[in-house]
């Protein structure tokens, strides 16, 4: 029931916001339900419901695991989003606003979606819904953004549906019965058509990984958070990510129960680790800091790969890295957008000197760049940490390695890039334009929690969490 | 049964040959607008006993893929100025030859595919790869917005009759929930088509080339 509400609460706000009159007013909906949301999916990692085996939608251990970070992000992009629709006053945010909550509700669907169908439907329509909150700033640039990222995600997304047919092919060859619920095609397990489910595999990780943002179907992303508003990059690169990434654990279970898993592990070892690699470089290269930033999430979603790849101790591992990504990612576009917003640019030769024109935001971006770099005492240190020694663990000594090079390069990369904008002496006539966007609290303290959060789940880890990956990882890896 | 099935997807692969070698946008389109209208007629004929679903779904995805869909590019087509595709990025004997060796080659491979004995005999398998194999040598090899849609259409004509081999299996409302997404999902690449024709003036995606490293 609660796991219905968790869909319904944001749909039923979407509408209203779509009724709603007054566009000062509209934006306070999000954060509303944005909390709503969020004190339902806490209460619920805390008090866990029953699922049932055959439920096709339901808040299983693996949405347990994730579903809450993806909801503080939205809850902190609400907020901050009232402040941002406020300075962007002269746009209508009927639409915006309304998707933006329908966004909610489809990531929850995502989340829960226990059904190889509802999965599809739930992430096609997240791509949908994504597109006119994508060129919402109504530039040129964004309409050539959203072109990519339709084509390329549309793309995609068809070869996901395809690949969904394949499994459901897969079950139907073995004497299967059409029953498409994840549960149901694990206990099918061996019976499953070898041929097809290897297939339904390239397809699927093609498929949600062109959505998570594999190399090297990631090209629209740094087009995509180059051009969209922060609020909505970084919902893309916390929470429709995730989405991804969850489905591609829940396949890799069906494909493991089928006898496969090795040859699905050996896929994310090599699309994971090249991820990296093409991060790095690019990272190396770039000028632009929001697309530094799509780069980035390139590179952990390499990580995450990596990690789902190494057995049971990665799997918790990328479910650890899942929420400090989420939460970090937030931080970094949120802080990225009121930079974006005074300095008037984006590129290294048009930005310098933020650290004295938008001393906290920039004091933000430097600390997110430490976050996602992997520097202790925060989240991803941890976590990263961990899936390398599973890596040395279970004989990946190689891909270990390569994983900390990645790493290392893409810190030179982001070092590069953060400090040349954040130092120097700004460009003449800039004061003026960052007069007229000033720091106030509301664009601040979003971003600020969210590092606050990432920094608390490395500081001290609760137990509630450990023990819902713990639970993600008994559903995923059935038996002894 | 399966004669007709099978005449159908012949007919499928053949539009799948004319959107390749064509270079009038129109008659891209119409060949789209026939091959969902093809591809539309097929699960009344593989159902054995009349179901009034499958005859909704039936009409639904004809009127959509075969007159809605269609209309609305034509109507992009002819508000941009353009009916014609020049200097594509794979031309169109090229293309016309790669969709011919794809063709030989998805009916080669499908019966290298394991394929329960009521599926044995059908073109199903052969028709939603020959098509997907259209739709990405469209998508890759054209300039033009709207015949990158085509091509879009045609790849998803070929995974939908790839998905009529569950379709005994599979609930219909799943069916409807996709056939549903997918309508939404052309109607949305129909919209932002509009807009960029008007925020560049033009349909060739050539133009945008603003964003890169």
């Amino acid at each position: 029931m609660k796991a219905l509400l968790l869909i319904a609460i944001p749909f039923a706000g979407a509408a209203l916001a779509a009724l709603w009159r007054g566009d000062r007013t509209r934006p306070w909906l999000m954060p509303v339900v944005g909390l709503v949301h969020t004190v339902l999916t806490f209460w619920m990692l805390f008090d866990p419901p029953a699922v049932a085996p055959g439920a096709w939608l339901a808040f299983d251990p693996l949405a347990r695991a994730v579903l809450p970070a993806v909801s503080l992000l939205f809850l902190a992009c609400a907020a901050y989003g009232v402040s941002y629709l406020r300075v962007r006053g002269e746009r209508p945010n009927r639409v915006f606003v309304a998707l933006l909550l329908a966004l909610l509700g489809l990531l929850s669907a995502g989340h829960q979606a226990r059904h190889l169908g509802l999965l599809w439907i739930a992430t096609e329509a997240l791509t949908l819904a994504a597109v006119p909150l994508l060129h919402f700033n109504g530039t040129a640039r964004a309409f050539e953004a959203t072109w990519k990222y339709l084509l390329v995600g549309g793309t995609g997304i068809a070869l996901s549906l395809l690949g969904s047919f394949c499994l459901g092919y897969a079950s139907l060859h073995g004497g299967g019965g059409g029953d498409l619920t994840f549960a149901a095609l694990t206990a099918q397990g061996a019976g499953l058509s070898r041929p097809w489910v290897l297939i339904a595999w390239v397809l699927l990780l093609a498929g949600y990984g062109t959505k998570m943002g594999l190399a090297p179907m990631h090209t629209w992303k740094p087009d995509t958070y180059g051009e969209a508003p922060g609020i909505v990059s970084a919902m893309l690169a916390g929470g429709v990510t995730t989405v991804a990434f969850t489905a591609i654990l829940r396949v890799r279970a069906v494909v493991a129960a089928a006898g496969d898993g090795a040859i699905a592990d050996h896929t994310l070892v090599a699309i994971g680790l090249f991820s990296m690699i093409v991060a790095a470089l690019f990272l190396l290269g770039t000028r632009d800091f929001k697309r530094m930033l799509a780069y980035s999430s390139v590179e952990h979603m390499g990580v995450l790969a990596l990690g789902a790849a190494l057995g049971r101790a990665g799997v918790w591992a990328a479910l650890f890295h899942v929420w400090g990504n989420s939460l970090a990612k937030g931080a970094l576009f949120l802080s990225a957008g009121n930079i974006r917003r005074a300095a008037g640019g984006r590129t290294l030769d048009e930005v310098r000197g933020m650290a004295t024109l938008t001393p906290r935001s920039a004091a933000l971006f430097v600390t997110g760049m430490f976050v996602v770099t992997a520097c202790p005492p925060f989240g991803p240190f941890f976590s990263e940490l961990r899936i390398v020694r599973a890596a040395f663990e279970t004989h990946h000594g190689a891909a270990g390695a390569v994983f900390l090079g990645c790493l290392l390069f893409a810190f030179f990369g982001l070092t590069r890039v953060v400090f040349a904008i954040v130092d120097g002496r700004p460009r003449p006539g800039l004061h003026a334009t960052a007069r007229r966007y000033p720091e106030t609290l509301g664009v601040i303290l979003p971003p600020l929690a969210l590092l606050a959060a990432v920094l608390g789940i490395g500081l001290a880890l609760p137990e509630v969490l450990r023990e819902a990956w713990t639970a993600a990882v008994a559903q995923l890896y059935p038996g002894p | 049964m399966s004669s007709n099935v099978n005449f159908l997807i012949g007919v499928a692969m053949g539009l799948n040959l004319l959107a390749l070698g064509s270079s009038r946008l129109p008659s891209v389109i119409r060949a789209v607008a026939v091959q969902g209208m093809v591809l539309g007629l097929m699960p009344l004929l593989m159902e054995e006993s009349f179901h009034w679903m499958v005859a909704f779904v039936a009409v639904v995805t004809m009127a959509m893929k075969g007159y809605f869909i269609p209309h609305l590019l034509s109507r992009a087509m002819r508000s941009a100025n353009i009916d014609r595709e020049v200097e594509p990025f794979i031309g169109f004997v090229p293309s016309l030859l790669l969709g011919a060796a794809g063709t030989i080659a998805a009916v080669a491979g499908a019966r290298a595919l394991p394929l329960l004995p009521e599926h044995a005999g059908t073109l199903l398998v052969p028709g939603a790869l020959a098509s997907v194999l259209t739709g990405f040598v469209l998508l890759i090899g054209r300039a033009k917005a709207i015949s990158q849609v085509c091509g879009y259409l045609i790849l998803e004509n070929g995974i939908y009759l790839f998905g009529l081999l569950l379709i005994r299996s599979t609930p219909l409302l799943v069916e409807s929930g996709i056939l549903l997404d997918l309508t939404v999902g052309i109607f949305v690449i129909g919209i932002i088509v509009d807009r960029i024709q008007r925020a560049f003036d033009s349909l060739d995606t050539r133009k945008l080339t603003v964003l890169r490293e």
